[in-house]
């Protein structure tokens, strides 16, 4: 699969991140005759994105995910080619704005909810336009 | 002209599509910015701000394409639309991402632009049915829309692209019955025919020919006379035949293109390299014939869809720094791209180079002509030396210059969310 890297910046190489790492655990004398071909460092774009070419970063900012582990300037992987299920992280649509929410289903209703006791959960009105942009799978937040 | 089967080859109806992003650059500014899809969309060129695509709505708005922005002031203001200059690194990025999705749709993807695409549905049960989900599929994953033309030879998909444009559901199949296509041709302007520009259109236009209907059942001998061989491979793909390849047809608007299958299928890095060096070179020249510059440049790979073996559509775009028509430059930009495309292991059967933001009238001369090459050499090794030495920017090619009077429009760039990770897109929780 193509790296992020090619996702993010065409004019880098990749992959990203090198780590060697021994996948084969051998008992006794018979290394096996595929590792020369098989290993491989490893690649965290691998792990991170299926569907390279539906799979756009975000960064977020705000704190109404902060219950969700989803902090202010942490970054997105956003799915496009998922559908979502009810309870999803998305990326949502809303009226022309885009907003991070979890999504729920009431009767066939759709309506967003934060992750923060401080926020309220956001009804989608008949009048309004939505639809999800993507589908978050996974959030970046940088510890050190 | 009807040939005999044996001369044609295979008896087997072909069946194409033309995949073709509607106003893509203007489509692509809506992905992030979805507040957008209220307004209507313009897109300046980077040098001259002229108009290089509409949204629908600023279409109907009376925008018209290629005009400088100054003299639309009122309308844009009028009708409210979002003014963006080129985000070629943006477009470049979004291009790829279509072209990867429409791989999956095909064993046979030939890019033709940086918005439109070519595939080979042979022996796909309802093409139709094939191209609502392609085109459903690329809307959701990459959020631009497409249109789908289907036709049985490329100049018929082409058209029937067109007509898809206008269509409800953006798929549109040239008819199989003789009555429904020739009405199509028949509702055909000539200079709305692929390849066919005002010189053809006069010189048709002058023998009695008035729309692509007269154009495809004209006396083939005529044609080839009046137009040559390319002319008369044109007319006969508007009668369904199939006899264009893809280095054949006529180039796109606002790009120069060149593009080859290889001989053979190879994996070897240095052949690659070579072919598309000269791919390159060949591409310099006919932009140093138009006395422009290129202000990005993309690069494309493709494996041999018919081999059972791994396969990789690879394609990509730089932003140059500074616009160029220097062979050794954009060899060089080329080159650094393959080098990031490549992948070990493949066997590619085609590649190509298309040089895009295309500037007329800023060109630096022929001191950076190849023809000079050891010349060019020194001079850009003395050229980077300085800037090393000195910091970057303190020696530049005059024709920076020439653009400021439309600096203050690189302000209303997009931001390029999908290559820097200190532009990414910025969703509130």
């Amino acid at each position: 699969m193509p790296a992020a890297l090619e996702v993010l910046n065409p004019a880098a190489d990749p992959p990203t991140l090198a780590i060697a790492f021994a996948l084969a655990r051998v008992p006794a004398g018979f290394p096996s005759p595929a590792d020369d071909h098989l290993e491989a460092p490893l690649d965290l774009n691998e792990h991170l994105i299926k569907h390279p070419a539906a799979t756009f970063i975000v960064r977020a900012s705000g704190d109404s995910m902060r219950d969700a582990g989803i902090h202010d300037g942490d970054l997105l992987i956003v799915d496009r080619s998922l559908s979502p299920r009810n309870g999803s992280i998305v990326v949502a649509c809303v009226d022309g704005e885009l907003t991070v929410k979890r999504l729920q289903k009431c009767g066939g209703r759709p309506y967003l909810t934060p992750e923060n006791p401080a926020y309220p959960a956001l009804w989608i009105d008949a009048g309004s336009t939505f639809e999800v942009w993507g589908v978050v799978t996974n959030c970046i937040h940088r510890l050190h | 002209m009807s040939l005999p089967t044996a001369f044609t080859g295979s008896t087997k109806p072909r069946v194409f599509a033309l995949a073709d992003c509607n106003n893509f650059y203007a489509s692509c500014e809506r992905v992030f910015n979805p507040a957008l899809r209220a307004r209507p969309v313009v897109v300046l060129s980077n040098n001259d701000g002229c108009v290089v695509s509409r949204s629908n709505e600023a279409k109907a708005a009376g925008i018209g394409m290629g005009v400088p922005v100054y003299q639309v002031r009122s309308l844009i203001a009028k009708h409210k639309a979002a003014v963006f200059s080129s985000n070629y690194a943006l477009y470049g990025d979004l291009s790829r991402r279509v072209m990867q999705v429409l791989a999956r749709f095909t064993p046979s993807l030939e890019i033709y632009s940086i918005d439109e695409a070519f595939l080979s549905l042979d022996g796909i049960r309802e093409p139709g049915a094939h191209a609502a989900e392609l085109r459903a599929t690329v809307g959701r994953w990459t959020g631009i829309p497409v249109s789908v033309g289907i036709g049985p030879s490329k100049a018929l998909a082409k058209l029937a692209a067109r007509a898809a444009k206008q269509a409800p559901m953006g798929v549109f199949a040239c008819p199989d019955e003789p009555a429904g296509r020739d009405a199509l041709l028949e509702s055909t302007a000539l200079q709305d025919v692929w390849g066919i520009g005002p010189g053809f259109a006069r010189r048709l236009e002058r023998g009695g020919i008035r729309n692509a209907l007269d154009f495809a059942r004209a006396d083939a001998r005529w044609i080839k006379r009046a137009l040559g061989v390319v002319g008369l491979r044109l007319a006969l793909e508007l009668r369904g035949e199939t006899c264009l390849a893809l280095e054949e047809v006529p180039p796109a608007k606002r790009e120069i293109a060149t593009s080859r299958s290889l001989a053979y299928p190879t994996a070897d890095k240095g052949e690659l390299e070579q072919a598309l060096a000269a791919y390159v070179s060949r591409a310099a020249e006919k932009l140093r014939g138009q006395h422009a510059t290129a202000g990005a440049l993309w690069i494309f790979l493709h494996t041999d869809q018919y081999r059972n073996e791994p396969q990789h559509y690879g394609s990509r775009m730089a932003v140059l720094p500074v616009p160029t028509d220097d062979t050794a430059e954009l060899m060089a930009v080329a080159l650094e791209l393959f080098r990031a495309t490549y992948r070990p292991g493949h066997r590619y059967r085609k590649a190509g180079a298309i040089l895009t933001d295309l500037r007329h009238g800023s060109v630096q001369g022929s001191l950076f002509d190849a023809r000079d090459r050891e010349k060019s050499r020194r001079l850009m090794a003395a050229l980077d030396a300085a800037n090393r030495a000195w910091g970057t920017g303190t020696v530049r090619y005059a024709a920076e210059g020439f653009e400021k009077p439309w600096r203050t429009l690189c302000n209303s760039r997009s931001q390029r969310y999908t290559t820097r990770w200190d532009e990414l897109l910025s969703v509130a929780t």
